[in-house]
């Protein structure tokens, strides 16, 4: 599926922190079945990192909920929890770390408990052919190599900071990008040498980025959680959005795009 | 009124949000120096180029009949009207490291504008340099070219008419040109972000900056746009009252 | 020759110029027409601004442009100096700037351009305003200023136009006495372009009268008031012109017959007839004038001490009184009127004009 370089394993570290999140039960997962009267416009603010898994949620969600209307804003998760906090008025909202959405819900702004949906990891990215010959996190170090990672405060950017700091390399940085997405797309295009970015977003990329396994004991595992949010315009649609994307066939879409189950 | 209150509103909405209590350690801190630095240089760079530049090509736009005058127009005039993140990527792939001219300046002197303050000037410059040729072409267009002619008589060469007639006569469009092209290029972002990316003390202006803080800090981003709109009044007003001629 | 000697001819467009203009050194040449006749392209052409189709100019000898001989000298390299309309000193620079440029421009070092700029602002009594910018000069400080600044670059022909078109009426004769004066410092061929009859009369030796693109007189500024040849002229004059058949004494203008004094003269002729000449009356006059019709006023002007009317059928005419005489014979529009011309008042020349310049 993905093009791997052959001489890592594959081994991936689970590391959730202890949050106080309680993974979804398993009966509220099965009962993803279609409400009787949700109708209207379900406005979901989701991390960039699930942009291409999201969209194909979207479209299963509204074949199986005729009349409803799934808006996708897709960004940074820090943005899209300032965007909560000044008032947007959004239904849901899929996090790409806990952090975000435990602040959000110490706000007062998330109705319910926050679930984990699903889980990524993650992989040093390089372009396709590895123009920089970069064998692993040693490489940024090397201040001769054009080298990127998410900024600060962005979950990515913190994830790869703390599997760094685990391998005790301080790197050596051309640019902190804002959010994974344009992190990929200057690796896609031969700017940057490396990257660590979630092996979801190399496996998105087809070909173009070519992913350099983490070792087990360094990686983290990335845990996203969902959220009905207490002010949602629309608090049933977002129930069921939510219900959905723990179903099986929900958590289907999200495996085929690289995501783990949690 | 109303006009005024789309413009006041956001200003009043920031200031009501400022941490004023945190503001001097917030303000003396290393990530607004750095961007205001990198910023000022960038900016100012920009504008200076956009005029070394702009003004031959308003020059030739509007004293040179030429075929496909109308295109060349229209393609200086682009970056007024493309989103700055295009203008980014259509930069990465002329410029960058793989790009049809990025490519071969890497191979002949080493020199890689991505992720280096001179990528920071050439996107903003960009997106600047249409403001700076818009006006002065305006500019030439409208001046009375019988002075021209009357230099001309006195034994003026063309290059001397520009120099002593031309440019003198429209001084006062060729700083407006430039405080907008320095305005446009201050508040630069989608330019800069995507072509030359985003490094503290390097790259990171403070558009960039207070994008970044916004995900971890929200009272650092809100005092980084104070700072820009500070910055931003003082000089559009200093040179608003000396320069700008009433329409 | 040291003078000016030039056939312009240009197309441009619809408009099409053919005149011809000589003038010799120390001489003031008025090239008169009204608007649309092609001046501005005279100046353009002589200044160098636009080359010829055909034709040549040559000045003190030297060509400046012959496309027959592919020879153009370009306009900063030609010795033509020119006071333009609305004089376009530069704004930005001051009055010593000014006069310098051309100086300046034709390669003298900046400490020679001042020096030979300060002495023509002496000259032309400019001292105390080398500072001044232009928006801080009267119109008549204005002229001078662009007067000097094309004599400081001692050229071989002074080109001006419209020189006193800027200025209000009450300062133009007071500039006008003061621009003959100065004209006279420059040795060479001076041409003034103007629409006004009174500039040209009072500061010209000779009159070009341009009118299509063609230039129909040329001659004293006598010979166009006492012998115009065509409307245009008669009226720069102040003089009726009117055509017609000359026989035995007698010329038929198509109507109403003119008794001349001159029997010898035959064919198409151009009568002139004077304001002054002509008498004015209330009944009939006894005495020895020849013509005498009777007619109404249809016009009234009153230029100070002096009325000027137009008569209506069967022969209009211009007619000049004194003030005086129009309160005597209380003329007012309308009025009936006897007018009355000796023959020999009347100004006869044979009708030479080929046939296309007839309007």
């Amino acid at each position: 599926m993905r093009p791997q370089r052959p001489a890592r394993a594959v081994v991936l570290s689970v590391v959730l922190c202890a949050c106080g999140v309680q993974s979804a039960p398993d009966n509220l997962a099965d009962s993803g079945a279609p409400g009787a009267s949700i109708t209207g416009m379900i406005l979901v603010s989701a991390a960039a990192s699930l942009t291409d898994a999201f969209a194909e949620v979207e479209a299963a969600f509204e074949a199986a909920h005729p009349g409803v209307d799934v808006v996708l804003n897709l960004g940074g998760s820090g943005s899209l929890r300032t965007q909560i906090l000044e008032g947007a008025p959004v239904d849901v909202f899929a996090s790409a770390d806990m952090a975000d959405t435990e602040k959000a819900a110490r706000d007062g702004l998330v109705s319910g408990e926050p679930r984990i949906f699903a889980g990524n990891s993650l992989q040093v990215a390089v372009p396709k052919g590895n123009p920089g010959g970069v064998e692993g996190l040693e490489a940024f170090a090397d201040p001769s190599l054009r080298l990127g990672l998410c900024a600060q405060g962005v979950p990515c950017g913190d994830l790869a900071r703390t599997v760094l700091a685990r391998a005790g390399v301080v790197p050596s940085l051309d640019t902190e990008e804002p959010d994974v997405r344009a992190l990929l797309t200057k690796i896609e295009l031969g700017e940057l040498d490396a990257g660590i970015t979630y092996l979801t977003d190399v496996a998105s990329a087809g070909g173009s980025v070519w992913g350099l396994d983490i070792p087990a004991d360094l990686n983290v595992m990335a845990a996203y959680p969902i959220a009905v949010l207490a002010h949602a315009p629309n608090p049933r649609g977002a129930d069921a959005f939510v219900r959905f994307i723990l179903s099986d066939e929900g958590r289907s879409i999200l495996s085929r795009f690289g995501f783990t189950r949690s | 009124m109303a006009g005024l209150a789309l413009f006041a509103l956001p200003l009043a909405g920031l200031l009501a949000r400022t941490p004023w209590t945190r503001l001097p350690a917030l303000l003396s801190g290393e990530v607004v120096g750095d961007a205001l630095r990198v910023s000022a240089v960038s900016s100012v760079a920009a504008a200076v180029v956009s005029l070394v530049l702009g003004v031959p090509l308003a020059w030739i736009l509007a004293r040179v009949a030429f075929p496909g005058r109308a295109l060349v127009r229209g393609i200086v005039t682009l970056p007024l009207v493309l989103p700055p993140v295009v203008g980014g990527a259509a930069l990465l792939f002329a410029l960058g490291r793989r790009g049809l001219v990025g490519a071969p300046l890497e191979a002949a002197t080493g020199l890689v504008l991505p992720f280096s303050l001179w990528g920071v000037i050439v996107a903003n410059t960009f997106v600047a340099m249409p403001f700076l040729v818009v006006t002065v072409e305006g500019a030439l267009h409208a001046q009375d070219r019988r002075y021209e002619d009357a230099a001309a008589s006195l034994g003026a060469r063309r290059w001397t008419v520009l120099r002593r007639v031309t440019l003198p006569m429209i001084a006062p469009s060729l700083v407006s040109g430039l405080v907008l092209s320095w305005a446009r290029a201050f508040g630069e972002f989608g330019a800069t972000i995507t072509f030359a990316g985003n490094l503290q003390g390097r790259t990171q202006t403070l558009p960039l900056a207070v994008f970044v803080a916004l995900e971890r800090d929200r009272d650092t981003a809100v005092v980084i746009s104070l700072v820009m709109v500070l910055v931003s009044l003082l000089v559009l007003v200093a040179l608003r009252n000396r320069w700008w001629r009433a329409p | 020759m040291r003078g000016l000697d030039a056939t312009l001819q240009l197309r441009r467009s619809e408009f099409r110029l053919d005149a011809r203009l000589s003038v010799p050194a120390g001489r003031t040449a008025a090239l008169v027409g009204p608007n649309g006749a092609g001046k501005s392209t005279v100046v353009a052409a002589l200044a160098g601004l636009l080359p010829l189709d055909a034709g040549h100019i040559e000045l003190g000898g030297e060509v400046l442009d012959d496309p027959s001989v592919g020879v153009l000298v370009p306009a900063e390299a030609r010795r033509v100096g020119v006071v333009f309309q609305d004089y376009l000193l530069f704004p930005h620079l001051t009055v010593l700037e000014n006069v310098a440029f051309g100086p300046r421009s034709r390669g003298l070092g900046g400490a020679e351009a001042r020096t030979r700029a300060d002495r023509w602002i002496r000259r032309l009594e400019l001292g105390g305003l080398e500072g001044r910018y232009p928006r801080d000069l009267s119109g008549g400080q204005a002229q001078r200023v662009a007067l000097a600044r094309a004599l400081a670059t001692e050229p071989g022909l002074l080109l001006l136009d419209e020189p006193l078109g800027a200025l209000d009426v009450r300062t133009r004769s007071v500039v006008r006495r003061v621009l003959a004066e100065h004209l006279a410092e420059f040795e060479g061929p001076r041409l003034l372009i103007t629409h006004d009859p009174t500039e040209a009369f009072h500061l010209a030796d000779e009159i070009h009268v341009l009118e299509g693109g063609r230039v129909t007189q040329a001659g004293t500024a006598d010979e166009i008031r006492l012998r115009p040849r065509t409307e245009y002229a008669a009226e720069l004059g102040g003089t009726t012109l009117v055509r017609g058949t000359a026989r035995e004494g007698a010329v038929d203008t198509g109507g109403h017959v003119l008794h001349i004094a001159d029997h010898g003269i035959e064919g198409p002729v151009l009568v002139t007839l004077r304001p002054t000449s002509i008498s004015v009356h209330r009944a009939r006059p006894e005495g020895s004038f020849r013509n005498i019709w009777r007619t109404r006023v249809v016009r009234l002007e009153q230029h100070g001490h002096r009325v000027r009317f137009l008569t209506g059928a069967p022969l209009p005419v211009t007619v000049e009184v004194t003030a005086e005489a129009r309160v005597e014979l209380a003329l007012t529009l309308e009025t009936e009127i006897w007018v009355a011309l000796k023959a020999t008042e009347i100004g006869v020349q044979p009708d030479t004009s080929p046939e296309e310049s007839k309007p």
